[in-house]
């Protein structure tokens, strides 16, 4: 489960104070799948990046699973953020002189599990993403579709508990977005909890549940009917 | 850090080579040349002023007295020295080597003559002409037979010692122990041949040059005057006294002898000082000595002190090689900061998939590890090479003879080491900051802007 209280997030120039987020509270179960909305600006991407503990907040408290993580080292919040978050970005984020295989394999290297349990983990993730016959490819041999279901298959090959995914259609076009779209429900649905970033209403609609920022506070809480389940197999770009 | 993981960021490292091959050979190249430059200065002020008879540090030493001009000090160049000659009178010497002090006793002076009667051409070569104390004194390694007892010293007798090399020219290198040959028409009978023997710097005569070889033959000392010899190397002279014959020069208070005694203990020490206090004493009586009193056994690491066998421009010679070194890693330090930075949006990456800040560290500084290590062997080499065209432009220089640079061919094994750990040490020291660096970005910056 992950809990906001009141969670504050400032940047500061020498001139104005913005904030990012303001007493900003959130409470997500195991097993959601929460859109998070809003314009430019609004903070949504400053609450991924403080809940995936990429950066830390001023004011208010925050526990990952009953762990608050104020005042955790830099290894703690690392080995955290290894073993229970996964992350998708907009751009892919692969890097691009690593073949399919290693950059699904960086995450695992760092939690120094062993040489066939790393290769089974990276096997099932590419499995699941449909691409386990790329292994050898080089990212920029991919298309936009198939580099972002990599990227999800090395954010899930260490079987993370919450799955934070940042525009993660952004770059796509649409018959791929719905892709990766149904690919994110699939996972969703195996038990990874997923907050979802976006602009588009359409891909928020399929979330079990809505949060609307502006001005780095929730406006807005919306609940959905639990969708559709997606259909068996998933398209290949 | 755990092997695998330490594989991990070789691996890694490996790939930003590849991803920036020119980048990375510029580091290497920079750490290569300040290496080389180390390694080469280092081994040259080693060849210069090291010790070439350490082991004997505490009983090996030269004798000099102060009987110089009394209106003047002994001079170098045009600095007085604040010490005696370098060089004893022939009568100094002789009564040192009479008195029968010291373990052994050397006096001894170089020469210049012809060889003959090997059935080869004639053979202009330089001679040492010396006490028989010299071999065992300095250690001197045989091939075959051995040097001159005493009693062959005086009256001398017709026996040679040759070098390695000069026995290989005349003899083929065979055992040539009991071979007659003429030296400027004197017939000599060759007693022993030397191993190789090449002490650097040249420490029982700095006159002729710190690298000169040893010379190519020695015969006893007492030859010199017999066959109405001068010295081919220094002869200095203050007083103005006529010097046309042989009586004269070796009465006079031109100085041009080499002079060493063995003394084992300190008691033999205070002896011998003693000797020559008494004796300087007994000389001033009779006119001679007007300087105040300065009788020197002086050690051979102090004689090579005090003769500048290791001149200033040595010493700052080193100090700019370590200065171009500091030079190379500052720019080692830019180039890896531009490197690190270039690649931070990867490692912002990273950092979200649960890279630590201290493994962010750890990777950067195995890739600082192994451009260091890279650099410092490419630099063994190129030091290598440049020790190599030294060594053959004083080889032309020396004629092919062999001599002190031959030794420049070998590293300095102790400053080799200390070069390579130094360049070690400093480009890991160097990349420590862009390594933390790195680590300390802020991966959420990144991670939007790639």
């Amino acid at each position: 489960m992950l809990k906001m209280q009141d969670v504050s997030k400032v940047y500061r120039t020498d001139l104005i104070e913005t904030y990012a987020l303001r007493e900003f509270s959130l409470e997500v179960s195991a097993g959601e799948f929460v859109a998070i909305t809003g314009p430019s600006g609004s903070g949504k991407t400053t609450f991924l990046n403080v809940a995936g503990l990429l950066e830390n907040f001023e004011t208010g408290s925050y526990r990952i699973d009953g762990t608050d993580v104020r005042g955790l080292s830099d290894d703690q919040r690392s080995r955290l953020r290894n073993e229970r978050i996964g992350f998708i970005f907009q751009s892919f984020n692969l890097i691009p002189d690593l073949n399919i295989y290693d950059n699904v394999d960086v995450p695992l290297r760092y939690r120094r599990l062993s040489t066939r349990e790393r290769h089974e983990r990276i096997g099932s993730a590419l499995d699941l993403v449909g691409l386990s016959s790329r292994m050898k490819h080089m990212p920029s041999q991919l298309s936009g579709g198939q580099q972002q279901r990599v990227a999800i298959a090395r954010a899930i090959a260490g079987d993370p508990a919450f799955l934070l995914a940042d525009e993660p259609t952004g770059n796509l076009d649409s018959l791929m977005a719905r892709q990766v779209m149904e690919l994110l429900e699939q996972i969703n649905e195996l038990g990874t909890t997923i907050l979802l970033v976006t602009h588009d209403p359409e891909l928020a609609r399929r979330a079990q549940r809505n949060v609307h920022l502006v001005d780095g506070q929730i406006s807005d809480f919306r609940t959905y009917e639990p969708r559709a389940a997606p259909d068996a197999g998933l398209a290949h770009a | 850090m755990q092997a695998s993981l330490l594989g991990y960021y070789s691996h890694l490292a490996l790939r930003s080579f590849r991803r920036n091959p020119g980048l990375t050979a510029l580091m290497v190249l920079a750490i290569a040349f300040g290496v080389a430059v180390c390694i080469m200065t280092l081994t040259v002020y080693h060849a210069m002023s090291g010790n070439p008879i350490w082991w004997k540090n505490d009983r090996l030493y030269t004798v000099t007295m102060d009987s110089w001009d009394p209106n003047s000090g002994f001079t170098r160049g045009n600095a007085e020295t604040h010490l005696p000659p370098p060089l004893m009178t022939y009568r100094d010497a002789t009564t040192v080597l009479h008195a029968g002090l010291a373990e052994r006793t050397v006096v001894m002076f170089e020469s210049s003559g012809v060889i003959s009667g090997t059935g080869g051409p004639p053979l202009r070569t330089d001679t040492r002409f010396t006490t028989g104390d010299f071999f065992p004194m300095f250690d001197v390694p045989f091939l075959y037979g051995s040097g001159w007892s005493r009693s062959a010293d005086d009256p001398p007798q017709p026996v040679v010692v040759l070098s390695r090399s000069m026995n290989e020219r005349l003899f083929a290198g065979a055992n040539s122990v009991g071979r007659t040959l003429r030296w400027n028409d004197h017939e000599f009978r060759v007693v022993g041949v030397l191993d190789y023997w090449f002490p650097r710097p040249l420490f029982y005569d700095v006159t002729e040059g710190s690298f000169a070889p040893p010379e190519d033959l020695f015969i006893p000392f007492a030859w010199g005057r017999a066959l109405d010899l001068r010295s081919a190397g220094n002869v200095d002279c203050w007083k103005a006294e006529p010097l046309d014959t042989s009586e004269q020069f070796f009465n006079s208070e031109c100085v041009w002898l080499q002079t060493w005694v063995e003394l084992p203990d300190r008691a033999s020490r205070e002896r011998m000082q003693a000797f020559l206090d008494n004796y300087w004493a007994e000389q001033r009586r009779g006119g001679r000595f007007g300087r105040p009193r300065d009788n020197r056994l002086t050690n051979v690491g102090q004689w090579l002190r005090d003769q500048q066998v290791v001149d200033n421009d040595n010493r700052v010679l080193v100090g700019l090689a370590f200065a171009f070194l500091l030079v190379c890693l500052i720019n080692t330090v830019g180039l890896l900061l531009a490197k690190f930075l270039s690649a931070a949006a990867i490692t912002g990456v990273r950092r979200a998939l649960g890279a630590s800040r201290r493994q962010v560290f750890m990777q950067h500084l195995t890739e600082v590890a192994l451009i260091a290590g890279t650099g410092s062997a490419l630099g063994l080499g190129l030091g290598a090479l440049g020790l190599a065209a030294v060594h053959h432009m004083y080889a032309a220089a020396h004629l092919g003879r062999p001599g002190g640079y031959q030794e420049l061919m070998h590293f300095d094994r102790t400053g080799v080491l200390w070069a390579i750990a130094l360049a070690i040490l400093a480009t890991l020291a160097a990349g420590l900051y862009p390594a933390w660096r790195v680590g300390r970005l802020p991966p959420a910056v990144y991670l939007k802007s790639q």
